[in-house]
């Protein structure tokens, strides 16, 4: 089954009362087939054809107000469009799923993935969770509702499928019976919503004798949606069978003198490179990084502080600054006697990444450490000397 | 009736600035709209004004999302209650000037298309008054704001005001009106007509504001009536696309009479600018002449 429509499929399980939908590439497919599925009757949903992103995430955050379940998709620009709004849904502690099907921003104009639109509402205060599979992607999408609504989190949640890779490949899929869902994922239960039979005032103008609490309370949200993330993935485990780790997931890690650290498809790729190396007696691991935000800078800390090497493999940037993913682990890492981190800046704008990428780069890193040339900030990996 | 004549939906003791338009607006809207209303407001002054935390003016479940969204979050709460089978709750919008006629203008239009079942309000202080006067798309012709402020090469707002009521209009849904505080009992009726209708209303009041039109607090009132009878802003109804009322004028009041009594205009009275009133004149003219103001009832 296509990516896209195992997606639509387990919306529909999740049953959102309001779907917005606005088309962009690569993520059309799914509000598409969700679309077929209200118009079949299958799925008893107000589906909204909005103007624009923006208000595709502002009809979320209405309908969440109003204490009704909401879901959309989007990338890219589409993401970017929906920042304001995003920031909006975490500060006044209103939940809806989003899925981003991430997507390069332009310029230049490019519809392949990178995760530059994800990472650049990272600051807003939504969860945001990266999976490796179609089926991981489908399993998550049913906890992120479940993360996202619970009383002691109510924050927006992203689940971030990379763009083509999964969102338009066929693979062997389970999808969950409706019933299954249902049981697993209790009905959106707001502590407060807009009813004129209980008054509530929501989006108060603020003070600064006030702002700071609101601002943390939000931060301290996303810190003990961890917690919740946990035991959300165990449950789902219990249930369902499936479980890809929890805010992190680590591979070969006890024994490794070298990790590596990616989000998203490109894990895959890097385990099959990492059977070839542990095949050659390479000491190698990976640490798949699943919760981007909540941040798991204790796991994190944790599942580095053996090795001598840690290599990032980062699909978005900071301009001036670097490799965003690099950037946070450097920063987890710091003041601690941990390993060298060097920082990738790879697969950008849909650029592939081989298992042969992979081994390529874990030589050359090496090397470099061999000789002490740790380089001081992110390696833009492959770069075409001809274009520059 | 007694028990809703006395209705106050917006709690006093809220910030605004005495005599505000707004204030006296939203009061009259509330009223009419009734106790089982959900209010969205987008950025502005009456969300400013109302919404302090910890001090909140509403009485009713009111939201404010951001300036631009205020359409759309409408259209979700609407959906909501659609999902949810309540078909009783009514959905308001009460957004100013800027909200309505700039920067949520996409978002407007395409609740508008979708044909939500909610009332939008725009309050209309001609400029974005929140922030400290800077032109909006609604300010007049002339008027002077602190970005189209008097120099050398300014004479004030260079550009006509959008006509909201036409634009509102030719998106074909059920009911579209103008009106006034200056009016109340006009503007609580069409309230009411525009939460009873099926699908989306558009309602476009006339709130003056003492501070960027430059006038006392005790001439709110006057002004806003003033507007109406120099033609300057006709009171219309259209419901399901046909002109069904028309306010008509007594007496006409030449612009200048309105003009004068506002800071905004003031150099509009000096003989260099004199061509400018002639042609807020004929702007007025040509809605009276468009409305029928000054003839027969409908």
């Amino acid at each position: 089954m296509q990516g896209s429509v195992a997606i639509a499929e387990t919306v529909r399980a999740a049953k959102p009362g309001v779907i917005a939908a606005y088309p962009i590439t690569p993520q059309t497919h799914i509000v598409e087939h969700l679309a077929r599925l209200v118009a079949a009757g299958r799925l008893k949903s107000q589906y909204i054809t909005v103007d624009s992103e923006f208000s595709a995430a502002s009809v979320l955050w209405g309908a969440a107000a109003a204490g009704v379940r909401s879901y959309t998709a989007s990338a890219s620009q589409g993401l970017l469009l929906m920042t304001e709004v995003i920031f909006n849904m975490a500060g006044t502690r209103l939940p809806a799923v989003f899925t981003a099907v991430n997507r390069s921003i332009s310029p230049p104009i490019n519809i392949q993935v990178d995760h530059q639109d994800a990472m650049t509402v990272r600051d807003s205060g939504i969860i945001q969770l990266y999976v490796e599979s179609i089926q991981e992607a489908v399993d998550t999408h049913i906890q992120a509702f479940k993360i996202a609504e619970d009383r002691e989190v109510l924050l927006p949640a992203m689940v971030c499928m990379d763009g083509w890779i999964l969102s338009h490949a066929y693979e062997p899929v389970t999808l969950w019976k409706e019933e299954a869902v249902q049981e697993f994922l209790p009905p959106f239960d707001p502590v407060f919503k807009a009813d004129p039979q209980n008054p509530v005032t929501f989006g108060a103008l603020t003070d600064p004798d006030k702002i700071t609490e609101f601002k943390f309370m939000v931060h301290d949200a996303l810190i003990r949606s961890k917690e919740k993330i946990r035991r959300v993935a165990r449950e789902f485990q219990e249930t369902f069978g499936n479980y890809y780790g929890d805010l992190i997931e680590e591979t070969y890690t006890e024994d490794a003198d070298v990790i590596l650290v990616a989000m998203g498809s490109v894990v895959g790729t890097i385990k099959v490179a990492l059977e070839r190396m542990r095949q050659e007696g390479k000491k190698v691991g990976l640490v798949k990084v699943r919760s981007f935000r909540p941040f798991p800078d204790q796991e994190l800390r944790s599942a580095l502080s053996k090795a001598k090497l840690v290599l990032v493999l980062d699909r978005s940037f900071s301009c001036s600054s670097g490799g965003i993913l690099g950037g946070e682990i450097k920063s987890c890492l710091y003041g601690q006697a941990g390993p060298l981190v060097m920082d990738y800046a790879i697969g950008i704008g849909g650029r592939e990444i081989f298992p042969e990428t992979v081994i390529d780069l874990v030589n050359q890193s090496e090397l470099l450490a061999e000789k002490g040339q740790i380089p001081s900030s992110t390696v833009f990996y492959g770069l075409n000397q001809a274009l520059l | 009736m007694e028990a809703q004549a006395q209705a106050n939906y917006l709690a006093p003791g809220h910030n605004a600035c005495p005599g505000c338009g707004v204030a006296i607006g939203t009061r009259l809207i509330l009223r009419a709209a009734g106790r089982d209303t959900i209010v969205v407001s987008p950025t502005g002054c009456l969300e400013t004004f109302t919404s302090t935390y910890g001090l909140s003016a509403w009485e009713l479940p009111w939201v404010h999302p951001l300036f631009e969204n205020a359409p759309a979050v409408a259209s979700g709460i609407e959906a909501a209650l659609k999902y949810k089978g309540n078909d009783h709750t009514h959905v308001v919008v009460i957004g100013g000037d800027g909200a309505t006629f700039d920067i949520g203008f996409g978002s407007l239009s395409g609740m508008l298309e979708r044909e939500h079942d909610i009332l939008y309000v725009c309050y209309d202080n001609e400029a974005y008054m929140n922030t400290g006067i800077q032109r909006s798309a609604a300010t007049p012709y002339g008027a002077v704001t602190n970005t189209t402020p008097l120099g050398e090469l300014s004479r004030g707002e260079a550009h006509w005001k959008k006509d909201m009521v036409e634009i509102v209009r030719s998106h074909n849904i059920p009911y579209v009106a103008s009106a006034t505080i200056g009016y109340p009992h006009d503007l609580m009726k069409k309230v009411k007509k525009g939460m009873l209708v099926k699908g989306p209303a558009y309602i476009h009041v006339i709130t003056p504001c003492n501070l960027g039109w430059g006038i006392d607090p005790e001439e709110t009132v006057a002004l806003s009536r003033m507007i109406v009878n120099t033609g300057l802003f006709p009171l219309v109804e259209y419901e399901n696309g046909r002109l069904t009322s028309v306010r008509k004028l007594k007496q006409v009041l030449p612009v200048e009479e309105y003009l004068k009594k506002q800071k905004r205009f003031a150099h509009l009275f000096e003989d260099e600018n004199a061509e400018m009133i002639k042609a807020i004149q004929t702007f007025a003219e040509a809605n009276i002449q468009k409305y029928g103001l000054a003839g027969e009832e409908l």
